[in-house]
């Protein structure tokens, strides 16, 4: 028996397995959807800092056969960077192409979001998918693209160039799907609520199905520095991108191969890592063996020398801005924020931001909700999974004075350059001992100025009933002594009230 | 003897009245002077409560308390406290009578609370503490109801009554020892001792046996542990009228300590005087009766020892007789009812034992 083998694309690969990226049912591919396309949009603004202004409609377009499943329309909008008009079609139409493989902090990484929405619709569909751009030149480009998916080429089906008089710059994807938007909505709507508290200085405005308006405006017009590109940290890198740099070097020697493509390597630490490695200085990097390129890997993760990375590529939103989207979308009595200092996990920086909100709209549950982010993406599959649940639970939060009833939640935000997701439905983040070391201190930091608050509430609230108790029962001991003396007069005791009252103040 | 016991009784409640205005003239005083009001009163810890051999009865000691206004732990019970200072001046003026358990509700109308029954009842004894008087001297009685019969004539003092006299034989069940009773005066009495019994059944027998006929007796049924409106008629038929008093309760511990508190008080009343009646005598039974009359008996419980043991230990238990009483049940481990001379026939305890123990006591 003969048996054939043969290649499949990556288009070709995730159609057979769209359950990885999160397209499981048409429910959570309506979600999958509308998250993959507002995270690019969203990234497309914080590349140009622009202010963002996403809409995003979602409207019906008929009843299918099948029943509860539905065709939608889904159409995003967006104020960004826009695209070179002559990546429009591959930007769409090829999974796994992007411009989002630099090591620097962007919420996409994968290369797949977008255009997996975009071929789920097709094959649910059978109809193509309208962009338009300007990356706020003259002219606007609109492209009618399909997904060639055996051999993941885009097929482009109509092109248009528009006069842009306004010189609008940003993107517009408007395509069609089969979903289930009863069953997704719950999700939706708190992904972007959660998604606005995390970008306080956006604006989205999503329209659903039945027309019903949802506006998360912004609170602030501070954004937060767009993150620099770096170069991958020794610690971090595999025998892959070894080869790839060698392909592309200029260099004649290691010492200057290590200088030129290495983050926080300079002369000294280049010359002592090599020496260490046991490979020449002058060597050719074009010239290394296999088993040579395996042995430098292998050095690089067992040198000591090497400087850890910086944070300069990370963007982490902020203690002022996470604040504002705190108290922007949850509404709470208190809220206390922290941003830890920068640290690594296998050469990838990452920096842990925590939060905790206390009160006011904040509702009472057994468990605090905890609110997940990781590149400023709200996590809202797995949670059980997380290591941010994993380590709230391990917290004794009587030391805290947080008690089981009280309304309370937690927010956890992970930036790095590489997330340390368990899946490419970037659901839920990895047990990492750096990491949840990371997080804890975050959680506890903002958890001790939480007790702060509650004492000092408590303290507050003491003297309040103390005072009150005063001026309870001084007044009666007044008028039943003055009835039993037989005095028609009750004495003064305002004097003994207020001196009661300025000891409370002396405090 | 009738003017002198009339004033006694007019004597005390001008007392009373005159000892609550004082105490809130004093705090009044106090405002007036721009101080928080505060009080001082003997501390009722048992650290500070002592058995005192020359009035044989519990006492206080030096070790006070001061409650202060300026304190929040202090400022509700010292409010509490001026409430019921009050509230009994009113109830003495106008002659009215409360219990406890109406005290407790009667707060509610002046806007005042307390969280329960005992924290009431603690206030009631804090204002014995501080006026030195007792709750029934500012006319707040106990539920508990007590009873005498006997040749006593007295005269009323409450309202309505007023001068109206009554022989105490008049009714056949006895006349209930209550408000109107305790602050009666006497006139003229032909007995010449007190009998007082434990049991209602006992007390019924002796009345139709004409007990107090045959050994000119005035007879008080405790009920149980007497009342202390009781312990105080007592005292007064003792001290007034000069009658020698001897009780009468079961062959027990609990039947002797009864005896005990009308003759030397409780530690719970230490702060009172005048409840106490030092020279009356416990009469019986005894253990020793258990075993000279060969009466029928139960086994003692683990419970009455324990107590014969607290009891041995017991400053009010020095003298010979209790002494040897308690070593007595103690060694015979038996105990017995007063009913139990019913055994040898109805009239038994009035024609033999009682005569003997009279005789063997006075």
């Amino acid at each position: 028996m003969a048996q054939t083998f043969e290649e499949i694309s990556a288009a070709d690969f995730f159609y057979r397995n769209r359950d990885i990226a999160g397209f499981t049912n048409p429910a959570r591919a309506v979600f999958s959807s509308i998250r993959e396309l507002v995270e690019n949009a969203l990234d497309a603004s914080d590349i140009y800092s622009v202010l963002p202004d996403v809409y995003i409609r979602l409207s019906q377009e008929e009843e299918t056969e099948l029943g509860e499943v539905t065709v939608y329309t889904l159409r995003v909008e967006d104020n960004g960077s826009g695209i070179p008009p002559r990546h429009i079609p591959s930007a769409f139409g090829q999974v796994l192409f992007g411009s989002k493989y630099k090591l620097k902090q962007a919420r996409g990484t994968f290369g797949l979001g977008g255009t997996m929405a975009i071929l789920y619709g097709q094959i649910t569909t059978h109809k193509p998918v309208y962009v338009a751009s300007s990356t706020g030149t003259s002219k606007i480009y609109k492209y009618k693209l399909m997904i060639d998916i055996q051999r993941n080429r885009p097929l482009i089906l109509d092109r248009k160039i528009q006069i842009n008089k306004e010189k609008w710059h940003g993107t517009t994807v408007e395509f069609w799907l089969e979903g289930d938007y009863l069953r997704a909505m719950p999700k939706i709507l708190e992904y972007l609520k959660q998604t606005a508290l995390v970008t306080p200085y956006a604006n989205i405005t999503f329209i659903g199905p039945k027309g019903r308006l949802y506006k998360f405006t912004r609170a602030t017009t501070k954004m937060p520095p767009p993150p620099k590109e770096t170069l991958p940290h020794p610690y971090g890198v595999d025998v892959e991108t070894i080869q790839r740099l060698i392909r592309i070097t200029s260099c004649r020697n290691m010492l200057d191969f290590m200088k030129t493509h290495f983050h926080r390597v300079g002369e000294n630490i280049a010359h002592h890592f090599l020496e260490f490695a046991g490979i020449s200085e002058k060597k050719n990097p074009k010239k290394l063996k296999p088993q040579e390129i395996v042995r430098l890997v292998r050095m690089m993760k067992k040198f000591k020398g090497f400087l850890p990375p910086d944070a300069s590529c990370l963007a982490p939103l902020g203690e002022e801005l996470l604040k504002a989207g705190i108290l922007k979308e949850l509404k709470p009595e208190f809220t206390a924020v922290f941003q830890r200092k920068p640290s690594t996990y296998s050469g990838h920086p990452f920096i842990v931001e925590t939060a905790i909100a206390y009160g006011g709209d904040v509702p009472k549950k057994d468990d605090p909700p905890v609110y997940r982010f990781a590149n400023r993406i709200p996590l809202l599959y797995d949670e059980a999974s997380d290591v941010s649940v994993k380590v709230i639970r391990s917290i004794n939060w009587r030391r805290y004075k947080a008690l089981p009833d009280m309304p309370i939640a937690i927010l956890v935000h992970v930036c790095s350059t590489k997330v340390p997701y368990k899946t490419v439905g970037k659901e839920f983040i990895a047990d990492r001992p750096e990491v949840s070391r990371e997080i804890l201190n975050g959680i506890r930091e903002v958890s001790r100025q939480l007790q702060h608050f509650l004492t000092k509430r408590e303290h507050v609230e003491k003297e309040r009933r103390r005072l009150s108790v005063f001026s309870k029962y001084l007044p009666k001991i007044a008028q039943f002594s003055t009835e039993l003396a037989g005095k028609e007069k009750t004495p003064d005791i305002k004097k003994l009230l207020s001196s009661v009252r300025k000891l409370e103040e002396g405090k | 003897m009738k003017k002198e016991n009339e004033s006694s009784v007019t004597d005390k409640r001008k007392k009373t009245l005159t000892g609550l205005r004082n105490f809130g003239a004093k705090l009044y005083g106090q405002m007036e002077e721009g101080v928080f009001p505060w009080i001082k009163m003997p501390s009722r810890s048992i650290e500070n409560i002592f058995y005192s051999p020359e009035i044989r009865q519990y006492i206080l000691g030096d070790k006070a308390v001061r409650r202060s206004s300026r304190n929040i732990r202090h400022i509700r019970p010292l409010t509490q406290l001026v409430w019921a200072a009050y509230f009994a001046h009113e109830l003495t003026q106008r002659q009215k009578t409360s219990t406890l358990r109406d005290v407790y509700y009667s707060a509610q109308a002046y806007d005042m609370s307390f969280k329960d029954q005992p924290e009431s009842n603690n206030i009631i004894t804090d204002l014995e503490t501080v006026a030195g008087f007792s709750r029934e001297d500012f006319n707040v009685f106990p539920e508990e109801r007590s009873a005498i019969f006997g040749d006593l004539t007295i005269e009323y003092t409450v309202p309505g009554y007023e001068g109206r006299q009554l022989n105490l034989t008049s009714h056949p069940d006895g006349m209930m020892i209550g408000p109107a009773l305790t602050s009666a005066a006497f006139v003229k009495t032909g007995a010449d001792m007190v009998i007082a019994i434990e049991k209602g059944g006992l007390f019924t027998r002796f009345i139709e046996e004409a007990v107090h006929k045959k050994f000119n007796a005035l007879l008080v049924l405790t009920a149980g542990q007497a009342p202390r409106a009781t312990r105080r008629f007592i005292h007064r038929l003792n001290k007034e009228l000069d009658l020698p008093v001897h009780i009468f309760t079961d062959g027990d511990p609990w039947g002797m300590h009864i005896a005990m508190v009308i003759i030397s008080g409780s530690a719970n009343a230490a702060h009172l005087r005048e409840l106490t009646t030092p020279d009356a005598t416990w009469s019986g039974m005894w253990a020793t009766d258990i075993v000279d009359y060969k009466l029928p008996s139960d086994a003692l419980t683990n419970i009455d020892i324990k107590r014969l043991h607290e009891l041995q230990k017991d400053p009010r238990y020095k003298g010979k007789l209790w002494q040897r009483e308690v070593k007595k049940f103690l060694k015979i481990k038996k105990k017995s009812e007063q009913e139990a001379f019913s055994r040898y026939g109805l009239t038994y305890i009035v024609d033999e034992y009682l005569p003997a123990k009279l005789k063997e006591t006075s």
